[in-house]
């Protein structure tokens, strides 16, 4: 028979050899994947008008690059930059902000905002990723009691920015005035093309659970999601350079009393007619057929389309997760419970209490198994929830500006059909009818301009939105998935310090 | 898929800590693995004269090992000693149907994912094979070491003879024969255990291997799901998310840095899920196997106290029917006779059951030890490498940020 050694492959070299203090896995270098980058196609990078930035792509140099930026870039790229480089980017002059800027708190202030050059000089102020408005939403407190009580959150704000009147102040709100102020930015801000962040769920079950009074692990766990929930929905609003400036933003998060939003309760009648008007809208969208000559648009439309589906595949994958880790935390307690028990039969007294360490041992494991269960969840569904509901926000922006050309295209229909009709007019000997026909047509004639500026204008808005959104939804990812890998950081350093623990008592036995 | 498949081995002693005696060596030098059985090459190193060569090796598959036990466990003479367990039957049912599925979906996957799995099945199929002629090994190992059973002519045979022993598998008869011997053995075992022993020693080692092997059964099968979960969770399923958002990624024009994210994270967790895999590999091989093992050695411990306990039955029954005898003044002699015999294989098998019984409770000490000490440690090491990967990709991911 064949005496002859034939060593496994490496990757499959017998577990116990290990011990002999072989390391299967190179340490990694420090950053060994930023030699990468050399050998990646060009064909990433897009063909920017801004040549030096082109270079930097093989530095080490954190630059970001705008594929999507077209037109644009001749007189936007260079605020771009200067919101996104950390540092001083070579490339780039750098522009200075202006010292102060104004914000008419009035009224119909959105008509000013709307004008290129201040919203420009709004994200100039930004600047950077400092961005210097900090809120937290914390506290939460029931008020009243039976079906008419609510939980009063603490609205906290911590800013250095000068539209604000103070450094640090907090406000007490409730759930309905988040959805009253979610509402009201939505009806101005929608339909010209901003993506107004989405407030958190209505929950009824939910709530009524708290109203009710019931004090137990759910009702908790749903406070304390609705509280995060309520927390990032604010800090997306205020990320947001316009509606940060908004009046009712700063009233919502400054002033000491709110006019109670009403129209936003679930079973109202306002909220009736929101629903019929959603059906309607969704109707209209199916008969409109724009003629879609930007191809940008097209392409996004898909893009979006194709993320939705995505996040809600990806969430599903969470929950699996999810159940596993639980699982695994069952069959821990499960065999430390077994584990204790051997321990106990064991009639060598230091094995017997190595063995009941052992257990030990594993029953914290567990603990951490399903505090890692936890993480996971909360990080990640959460978050995925709520870039769901943003996609749909955004879609909405979408439709609006579909609606938009529809507008304008219908008066420019009306237009032609009264010039027929001024033509047809001019053999009649009609001179009233024929100045009416005249000024009728002077005025349509301004609302096609205007439709048509329009037009314009939400289509460019759309593409800084879009790009906006892309931007915060990686910045939103990295943060989740950095915190997440920091929580599984901890979950190793918690292993590490059992293990150690528990590696004296199984060398003491004797 | 998997021909064949072999592997060369270095000695060891996996759950039982064994002084290793000149006189006789015994280890498992090389194993085939063919379509329906396994050729274990035993190889043999002895200065003892009863062997013709002072180094030899023979083949020989899982039956001939069965043939081998199933001899000493008949042997009246050792009837006083712990036959050591007879190795597991190798049992790759599950693993080939694995690789055999992968290969008819081999068309429905990715080149890349079709490699990967194959190699994960691969390692398992591996990981089997060896964990069988490790146990295989270890049951000639510790026949070896025995002072008495390593002269038992049937072992030399064994070792020895070069050609096939013709030992075949127990047909469908006696199969049956030995379910009913089981049955009948059990019942008797219990009545058995019923009397209560004079000697201390006897009485306490009942009362606690009874406890003793029920928990571990418990342990062994909770261990075993424990690993079984562990081995399924987590980053697999995590890494699949952050694929998939990469995978988007790019199918956008996005811009690089993002694409270096994410690329960095994949490759973060497909380090980590191989450091679980072997976490899992690991415990499996120090905590599972160790549990499987003393339940095997347990129960041997307890077949002896129960034939033991049988020969005490035999030998009061003999004094009574000695007495009888006596009373009726009939077959004295004969009932004398009897009597002798019964206590004379009884006190022969005490004394030789009380020293097996303390080697058993040393052998046992010394190997949990071993093998939780070895737990730690590869724990240890695992978390500490984690830990490091985890470490380092995020202050690249952070310095990036």
């Amino acid at each position: 028979m064949a005496d002859t050694a034939r060593d496994p492959p490496p990757e499959q070299t017998d577990f116990q050899e290990l011990e002999d203090g072989e390391d299967l896995f190179p340490e990694p270098a420090a950053a060994p994947e930023q030699s990468g980058p050399a050998s990646l196609p060009a064909e990433d990078v897009s063909t920017n008008s801004n040549g030096p930035k082109q270079d930097s792509l093989f530095d080490d140099d954190p630059e970001d690059l705008f594929a999507e930026a077209t037109e644009e870039v001749s007189l936007d790229s260079p605020e771009r930059d200067v919101l996104l480089s950390d540092g001083p980017s070579p490339a780039i002059t750098p522009i200075t902000p202006p010292t102060s800027v104004i914000t008419p708190r009035i009224g119909h202030a959105h008509d000013d905002m709307f004008t290129h050059s201040s919203f420009d000089e709004i994200e100039e102020e930004e600047g950077g990723d400092s961005f210097d408005i900090h809120i937290a939403v914390s506290d939460p407190e029931k008020v009243g009691d039976g079906m008419n009580a609510y939980m009063a959150y603490k609205v906290t704000t911590k800013t250095s920015l000068s539209v604000f009147k103070q450094g640090e102040f907090s406000v007490k709100r409730r759930f309905s005035d988040f959805l009253g102020l979610h509402s009201k930015l939505a009806s101005k801000y929608l339909h010209v093309g901003y993506i107004v962040p989405p407030a958190p769920e209505k929950s009824i079950v939910g709530m009524t659970k708290v109203k009710v009074g019931k004090e137990d692990q759910s009702s908790n766990e749903f406070v304390e999601k609705r509280r995060s929930a309520l927390e990032r929905y604010l800090m997306r609003t205020v990320k947001h350079p316009v509606l940060l400036k908004d009046p009712d933003v700063l009233q919502f998060l400054e002033s000491s009393e709110l006019p109670r939003a009403v129209s936003t309760q679930a079973l109202s009648s306002a909220g009736l007619l929101r629903m019929v008007n959603k059906a309607a809208d969704a109707v209209n969208k199916m008969t409109i057929k724009m003629n879609e000559s930007d191809a940008w648009f097209e392409e996004k439309q898909q893009q979006f389309e194709n993320l939705d589906i995505q996040l809600r595949k990806l969430h599903a994958s969470v929950e699996s997760l999810v159940c596993h880790r639980k699982e695994l935390s069952v069959n821990t307690a499960l065999f430390a419970k077994s584990a204790a028990m051997l321990g106990n039969s064991e009639d060598h007294t230091a094995l017997s209490r190595a063995l009941s360490q052992l257990a030990e041992v594993e029953e914290k494991i567990d603990q951490l198994h399903q505090d890692q269960a936890n993480a996971d969840f909360y990080l990640f569904s959460e978050l995925l929830g709520d870039y769901v509901r943003l996609i749909t926000a955004v879609k909405g922006v979408f439709d609006h500006r579909m609606k938009t050309w529809q507008k304008w295209q219908d008066s420019q229909m009306l237009l032609q059909k009264k010039r027929e009709a001024e033509a047809k007019l001019q053999f009649t000997n009609k001179p009233d009818k024929l100045q009416q026909a005249k000024d009728e047509i002077k005025e349509l004639e301004g609302k096609v301009q205007q439709g048509e500026r329009d037009f314009e204008q939400i289509s460019k808005t759309i593409r800084k939105e879009v790009s906006r959104f892309e931007k915060e939804r990686v910045k939103d990812f990295k943060s989740v998935i950095i915190k997440y890998l920091e929580s599984l950081v901890q979950t190793q350093q918690q292993l590490i310090k059992y293990w150690e623990a528990f590696l004296p008592e199984a060398k003491a036995i004797s | 898929m998997m021909g064949y498949l072999s592997v060369s081995l270095q000695p060891r002693a996996v759950n039982v800590d064994l002084q290793t005696d000149a006189t006789l060596q015994v280890d498992i030098s090389d194993a085939l693995s063919e379509r329906d059985k396994v050729k274990f090459t035993v190889h043999t190193k002895s200065t003892l004269p009863n062997f013709k060569q002072s180094e030899f090796s023979v083949v020989r598959q899982h039956e001939e090992f069965i043939w081998l036990h199933d001899s000493f466990v008949e042997n009246e003479d050792y009837a006083g000693y712990i036959i050591p367990p007879a190795p597991p039957r190798p049992d790759f049912d599950a693993s080939r149907e694995k690789l055999q599925k992968l290969g008819e979906g081999e068309g429905s996957m990715t080149k890349e994912e079709f490699t990967k799995m194959k190699q994960e099945l691969e390692a398992e199929y591996l990981a089997i094979f060896k964990k069988t002629v490790a146990m295989h090994e270890v049951f000639l190992c510790r026949v070896a070491a025995h002072p008495v059973l390593r002269k038992d002519l049937n072992f030399h045979v064994f070792l020895e003879y070069n050609q096939d022993l013709s030992v075949r598998g127990k047909n469908k008869k006696e199969k049956l024969e030995d379910f009913f011997k089981n049955v009948v053995k059990s019942a008797d075992g219990v009545l058995v255990a019923g009397v209560k022993d004079v000697d201390d020693f006897f009485e306490h080692e009942k009362t606690f291997l009874l406890e003793y092997h029920n928990r571990v059964k418990d342990a062994s099968a909770k261990s075993d799901r424990m690993i079984r979960s562990h081995k399924s969770t987590h980053t697999t399923a995590l890494l699949r998310i952050l694929l998939h958002h990469y995978a988007y990624y790019c199918t956008t024009t996005a811009p690089l840095r993002i694409l270096l994210f994410f690329l960095k994270v994949s490759e973060l967790f497909e380090k980590t899920r191989k450091i679980e895999a072997r976490v899992a590999a690991d415990e499996d091989l120090k905590l599972a196997d160790l549990l499987k093992y003393y339940l095997r050695e347990s129960q041997a411990a307890k077949d002896l106290l129960y034939r033991r306990g049988r020969a005490l039955v035999d030998y009061e029954n003999a004094n009574k029917a000695l007495d009888k005898a006596r009373a009726k003044n009939r077959d004295v002699l004969q009932a004398e006779t009897s009597q002798q015999l019964c206590c004379h294989k009884f006190e022969k098998i005490s004394e030789s059951a009380k020293q097996e019984l303390i080697d058993f409770k040393t052998r046992r000490v010394a190997a949990f030890r071993k093998n939780l000490v070895e737990l730690a440690e590869l724990e240890l090491k695992h978390a500490k490498g984690n830990l490091q990967l985890l470490q380092s990709c995020l202050s690249v991911l952070k310095g990036d940020t």
